[in-house]
């Protein structure tokens, strides 16, 4: 029985000031309507251009659930379609990257299309004149995302051709990409491997939450950066310098007052970050030769702003985590409901020492993968709130810590670190991007 | 005198170690220089400046180790169980004068909790080292047939 769709009123419902229904993360005609409207009218990360460095370079991807291809042209330009051929629906590119060369050719009729997406040429074409092919959408090639965004080399897509635009959607929070990319002696990142990815038996949206969820690590984690805390003082004997793999695990044990104190700052739309004052992410060693290079790039008052800036997780809404102190990109991919398909990528730093690579590869592997022990402590926890939210005892999820009454939505707000705000943002913004187009299609249906 | 028989003899004790969850023993085959390594990409030749699902230490072993017995470590409530399937090794170097020891093995691996249970198919790539009359290991190295599939937890060790 549809109780949610074409019923904005009802979708509106689920999200209190400070209450969620449980029907957000568990109802599977909720999770189809995010995929209708909620990721249509969102901007959605697709890759970053590092990977689209020559022509004939294409990268595929899923926005909520629809397959997308974005490619380089030969005039430099980037292009996102909808991956799948104009003629019989077959996905024209199956592989995470590649290069096509100067064309696209769908492998079942070898139709084929120039990297711009218009089509290019259709073998027997003669069979089509006086069809009226001329006037149909598969003569227009690959159909096209028109709205497309590459900001310092990120690429983002909006399905919807109506909607807020890039620049009101993200705002002031892009302030996480521009100092994520400004850590490179170059202003430059780079994709030079895969991500690490991680299947999750929950919904994408607790994921999201967890991000900015500051009263958590000290208690879950305390199985494992606790036990690592706790192994190196016993194990460290006489040494003097602390491991860079201690020194990664160790501050997650940091306690409520350190999360208080390094805040949390909220943007509009739904986007926010956890440390703002300083951060879990403060106190990792020196690296030689690096301060060096920045000061040469940019002077020394510059490259220690942008080096003092050690934000902790940007949410970027919907379902991406940016971790610029670290050069961390986590995108939460829905697959069902109760299935969230996590890749975690790495950037280099173009120009920057070796040894941050390597930290950021270390810190990936130890939080971000299926081997990573910090990563069992939390998808045991999604996981237990994904059944525990079959119960009926109480249909609503909790996120009033330190809730005001006189709390604005869609504002720039920095507060306690260990509020539940940023999580209230989001589901504001969840409910506004999931009802903002629901009506007009209850008017097209009529 | 050290033999491809010692090697066999430690690849399938391993194994027995690691499916009868004597963990300490199982970190007492290490040498203390010795790791842990499972590659994300084919034919991986860095461990450091390539991604790894894992690339671990004595130390950070010891700290698996050690979690999977917390009272606290509640994605071990209730605990996994492993299981090794392994084909006969094949000895890639056994030479004790040069101090190379090296066999390949290829298994199934099993790991299981609650009502789940998940099998994954690899090849692990063993260097000993000799220290008095034994050997220890070097490096483990596994390698996942599907290395780059999106798995979910694989919390014991193959």
């Amino acid at each position: 029985m549809a109780k949610y769709g074409r019923n904005a009123h009802a979708i509106a419902a689920l999200v209190r000031e400070a209450e969620v229904h449980r029907d957000v993360y568990v109802d599977p005609e909720v999770f189809e309507l995010e995929m209708e409207h909620l990721f249509p009218n969102s901007w959605v990360y697709v890759g970053h251009a590092s990977q689209l460095s020559k022509p004939g370079d294409f990268i595929t991807a899923t926005i909520g659930r629809q397959p997308v291809l974005a490619s380089r042209h030969s005039d430099g330009s980037i292009h996102v379609f909808y991956n799948r051929c104009p003629h019989k629906g077959v996905k024209i590119a199956s592989e995470p990257c590649g290069n096509t060369g100067k064309f696209f050719r769908c492998p079942y009729h070898a139709w084929s299309f120039k990297t711009d997406g218009s089509l290019l040429a259709i073998p027997l074409k003669k069979g089509y004149e006086g069809t009226g092919f001329t006037d149909t959408q598969a003569n227009g090639g690959l159909s096209k995302v028109r709205n497309v965004v590459v900001y310092r080399d990120f690429i983002f897509a909006r399905l919807s051709d109506d909607g807020v635009s890039f620049e009101d959607y993200f705002g002031e929070s892009l302030s996480t990409i521009d100092n994520m990319a400004d850590r490179s002696p170059e202003g430059k990142l780079a994709v030079i491997a895969t991500p690490i990815r991680y299947m999750h038996t929950c919904n994408w949206k607790m994921l999201v939450e967890n991000q900015t969820d500051t009263c958590h690590p000290m208690v879950a984690h305390e199985s494992s950066a606790g036990t690592a805390v706790k192994v190196w003082k016993r194990e460290q004997g006489d040494s003097t310098e602390t491991p860079m793999a201690v020194q990664l695990y160790g501050p997650f044990m940091s306690p409520y007052e350190f999360y208080e104190q390094s805040g949390i700052r909220i943007w509009p739309n739904g986007h926010g970050h956890t440390g703002v004052a300083n951060s879990i992410h403060s106190n990792y060693s020196d690296v030689t030769g690096y301060l060096d290079q920045m000061v040469a790039a940019y002077g020394e008052t510059r490259a220690h702003e942008i080096l003092g800036e050690v934000r902790h997780n940007t949410v970027y809404f919907p379902n991406i985590m940016v971790k610029g102190a670290v050069q961390i990109l986590r995108n939460f991919i829905p697959i069902a409901v109760d299935k969230t398909l996590v890749e975690s990528w790495v950037y280099r730093l173009v120009g920057a020492p070796d040894k941050l690579y390597e930290r950021a590869l270390m810190y990936n592997r130890f939080i971000n993968a299926p081997t990573s022990i910090v990563g069992h402590d939390d998808l045991e926890m999604y996981e237990r709130a994904q059944e525990g939210l079959k119960s009926n005892g109480n249909q609503w999820v909790n996120l009033r810590r330190l809730y005001e009454s006189s709390e604005e939505q869609d504002v720039t707000a920095v507060i306690n670190g260990t509020s539940e705000r940023q999580m209230r943002n989001q589901f504001h913004a969840w409910a506004k991007f999931m009802t903002m187009d629901m009506d007009k299609h209850v008017e097209a249906a009529e | 005198m050290i033999n491809e028989k010692t090697i066999t003899d430690l690849i399938y004790q391993e194994a027995e170690l690691l499916d009868t969850m004597q963990w300490q023993e199982w970190l007492d085959l290490f040498h203390p220089e010795g790791r842990y390594w499972m590659p994300l990409e084919w034919q991986q030749q860095d461990p450091v400046l390539q991604p790894s699902l894992m690339y671990e230490d004595l130390l950070l072993l010891k700290v698996r180790v050690e979690r999977l017995s917390g009272e606290r470590t509640f994605s071990q409530k209730p605990k996994s169980r492993c299981h090794h399937l392994l084909q006969a090794p094949r000895i890639v170097a056994c030479d004790p004068a040069a101090g190379v020891f090296k066999a390949r093995t290829s298994y199934i691996y099993t790991e299981t909790r609650g009502d789940l249970l998940e099998r994954y198919s690899g090849w692990a790539s063993h260097e000993f080292v000799e220290v008095g009359d034994t050997l220890k290991i070097k490096l483990k190295r596994v390698d996942l047939v599907n290395f780059d599939a999106p798995f979910g937890n694989i919390q014991l060790f193959m």
